[in-house]
């Protein structure tokens, strides 16, 4: 036994001891529960990592018997192999450099220790997701990971906004997870398990013939509900509006962890996904979709998280198209790298925020290079990386990407390496606007202490080399190897359109900065099309919300519940009265109207007796 | 009470002696004037007094069938039933008395302090 649960019960541990009495501890005492039990937890996963070693099998630990009735047999049991080894060294990894960079962060703002604790109990559904050895354990940290979402992004509950993204989230994710406990049913119905080792040696024996419309019924379901919690096209609408919450939480949950959820599970269900071709091609279309629809959103941003937010949706797309043309490595590959580097883009434009005091628009930056050096450097490292050059983790993982789609499908290759420039365009855009040019703004701009700065230079130094982490050969076991010629023409034309999109950013926003106006004004209606966001958020009011809001007024609430429910209920009243008022008027209190209705009745009992021959 | 009925009759050597069902007539003719006194009158004692009728009506039809069926089952009846009366005359006549005594009359439909 390696005592897998300690992993996720340290930051438990660390979310009750500060839920229950972070208020009357102070900030040094929350920092070192915070920091403390996630840093334990991360040494936890190394020291087993380590000892487990190469992990060419799935190493289960069965805790208990969780669910017995009929056909379910559910247990609560953890599993690591070496998809999960990655995915929990990024999520503790990552959750460690973030919750320090917090404490820097959030040092001026109220509600400290429920910060830390929501933090800290996000950590403990996401190791749940992640250790989980079936679906319905994988389900529980599906679920807890979104309620924590929901508490951060509404973490600041006095600004409706912040209210309203936090229901708006959680309510679309709603959608999602409805499809994925449907799969779930249906997986347990037509397998009779929902334990990963199991389900995967059920389908080693099965030939994609066999039942293909149940599995691509399974897999279907799952992917809604991956769309929900990825922020895939048509789900993604949730995420911009969750950075409402506090940076840290944009860059941990909504970035680098929470939001790959759904790129996880469906690789966990790869042996069930490469049963439903079908399904596949869903995914992938899903993912190039939400990749280039994300990306020209990102143009024309200007609040510095919307512009992050729609690429992590774009980025999120990408690793979508991955799975879904087989490459499953590349994909995981991809949620590891981006994970580095998004997660160090949004620690950045906090660092950028807090410096500015709260400012977000981009507008109302510029010049910041010589005033926040450090940022300005970090932030850099994370473009590069994101914007794929050579030879930064960005390039490695959205090469293997790329490859695997032009193996698959060419004209998908090609409109992700339009995708790709587009990427290095809107990130560069937001660096040269922020970082060069005069400074636009009015607040006194100071670089951020030493315990934010460390983070970002330690997430810098793994978003420029964690290409070399080789992620998709030590998976290959899992999902085999991928059959991927490194033609040197593709890997050309995709970083090529990357140099591009920086060199256009570079022209437009800082050798002639009057001309993205004039393009603007050229080009109106696109550009107008792309500020508003396609206009999707109000097409979803218009055929969505308002119908269902207005059918609920007039016909659930004032149909249904006022006249049927409440008219039942009244009717049953308004007959016992008056049935009570006819009956009244017999007691009258006069004697004698008693003594007639004793006539009355007996003269009624001797009939009866007599007609119905009850008495002979 | 002794469920002897229906017995073995022995042929009665009755030839002259007055029919049952004449009896039972007289004591609903009786039964009916009690009911009608008390619907219709209104002094309480003439009520009362109707209550006896009725009373006494069913005496008779329990001596009656008592006699027919030769079983002294009919005749405990209606020495309970005038045992009872007598007690119902004390404590009616009782009450009879408190109400005049309140509402200085006797008019049955003055009392009714009992109505909504």
């Amino acid at each position: 036994m390696h005592q897998l649960w300690l992993i996720p019960a340290l930051p438990l541990a660390g979310f009750l001891v500060n839920g229950i009495f972070g208020r009357k501890l102070g900030k040094p005492a929350i920092n070192a529960v915070a920091i403390g039990s996630v840093l334990l937890s991360f040494l936890w996963v190394v020291k087993t990592l380590f000892a487990l070693g190469p992990l060419e099998t799935t190493y289960t630990e069965s805790y208990f018997t969780w669910i017995q009735s009929g056909i379910v047999n559910v247990g609560f049991d953890f599993a690591v192999d070496r998809l999960t080894a990655v995915m929990l060294l990024v999520v503790t990894g990552i959750g460690l450099l973030i919750h320090i960079y917090a404490i820097g962060y959030m040092s001026h703002e109220g509600g400290y220790y429920r910060f830390f604790a929501y933090l800290n109990l996000f950590m403990f559904f996401m190791l749940i997701l992640v250790l989980a050895a079936n679906f319905l354990l994988l389900f529980v940290g599906w679920e807890g990971v979104g309620l924590c979402s929901y508490l951060l992004i509404g973490f600041y509950f006095l600004k409706k906004s912040a209210g309203d993204a936090g229901k708006k989230a959680f309510v679309v994710n709603r959608i999602g997870d409805f499809g994925f406990s449907l799969a779930i049913f249906l997986t347990l119905v037509t397998f009779g398990t929902l334990d990963f080792v199991e389900l995967t040696g059920k389908m080693a024996g099965m030939s994609p013939e066999t039942s293909a419309g149940v599995i691509t019924g399974i897999c279907l379901l799952l992917l809604v509900g991956a769309t929900g919690k990825s922020a895939q096209v048509p789900l993604y609408v949730w995420l911009p509006d969750a950075m409402e919450g506090p940076t840290p939480v944009s860059a941990l949950i909504h970035a680098a962890t929470m939001v790959t959820a759904g790129v996880y599970m469906v690789a966990r269900a790869a042996p069930m996904f490469n049963l439903a071709p079908v399904a596949l091609d869903v995914v992938a279309f899903i993912g190039l979709l939400t990749a280039v629809l994300a990306a020209t959103i990102g143009l024309a941003q200007n609040d510095i998280k919307k512009v992050f937010a729609y690429s992590t949706v774009s980025q999120l797309g990408y690793m979508f198209l991955a799975l879904g043309v087989g490459a499953y490595s590349a994909g995981i590959f991809h949620v590891m790298t981006h994970a580095f580097f998004k997660a160090l883009l949004f620690l950045g434009a906090g660092s950028v925020i807090h410096a500015l005091e709260g400012e977000q628009d981009l507008r109302n930056m510029g010049g910041l290079r010589g005033k926040i050096p450090v940022t300005f450097m970090v932030l850099v490292c994370a473009a590069v990386a994101i914007a794929g050059v050579p030879p930064f983790s960005g390039f490695k993982s959205k090469d293997e990407i790329l490859l695997a789609v032009h193996a698959h499908s060419p004209w998908m290759f090609w409109v992700g390496v339009v995708t790709a420039g587009m990427t290095a365009f809107y990130v560069f855009r937001a660096i040269f606007l922020c970082f060069f040019g005069n400074y636009r703004g009015k607040a006194h701009p100071h670089e951020s202490p030493l315990v934010m700065t460390l983070p970002l230079g330690v997430l810098a130094l793994l978003s420029l080399g964690g290409g070399y982490i080789d992620v998709p050969h030590y998976l290959a076991p899992l999902f085999g190897q991928p059959n991927v010629v490194h033609d040197m023409t593709l890997v050309a034309i995709s970083v090529g359109a990357g140099l591009a999109g920086i060199f256009l950013a570079w022209l437009f926003y800082v050798a002639k900065p009057q001309l993205p106006e004039a393009l603007a004004k050229a080009l109106s209606g696109p550009y107008k099309l792309i500020y508003n966001k396609y206009y999707v958020d109000e097409a979803y009011d218009a055929l969505i919300v308002h119908p269902l809001r207005d059918g609920s007024r007039s016909v659930l609430w004032r149909g249904v519940d006022v006249g049927l429910i409440d008219g039942m209920v009244n009717g049953a009243g308004t007959l016992a009265r008056s049935i009570g008022a006819g009956l009244r008027t017999m007691q009258s209190g006069y004697i004698r109207r008693y003594a007639a209705w004793v006539v009355v009745g007996s003269i009624a009992v001797v009939a009866a007796a007599t007609f119905l021959g009850g008495v002979r | 009470m002794p469920s002897e009925f229906p017995i073995p009759l022995p042929a009665l050597p009755l030839p002259d002696a007055v029919p049952l069902s004449w009896y039972l007539i007289l004591s609903a003719i009786l039964f009916s004037l009690g009911v009608a006194g008390f619907l219709f009158r209104r002094n309480i004692i003439t009520v009362f007094m109707s209550i006896e009728l009725m009373l006494n009506a069913v005496n008779l039809s329990f001596v009656a069938f008592a006699y027919q069926l030769k079983s002294v089952d009919g005749h405990i009846f209606s020495f309970f039933v005038m045992v009872i009366a007598a007690a119902e005359a004390a404590v009616g006549l009782a009450i009879i008395l408190t109400v005049f005594r309140n509402k200085q009359t006797l008019e049955i439909d003055e009392v009714s302090s009992l109505r909504l």
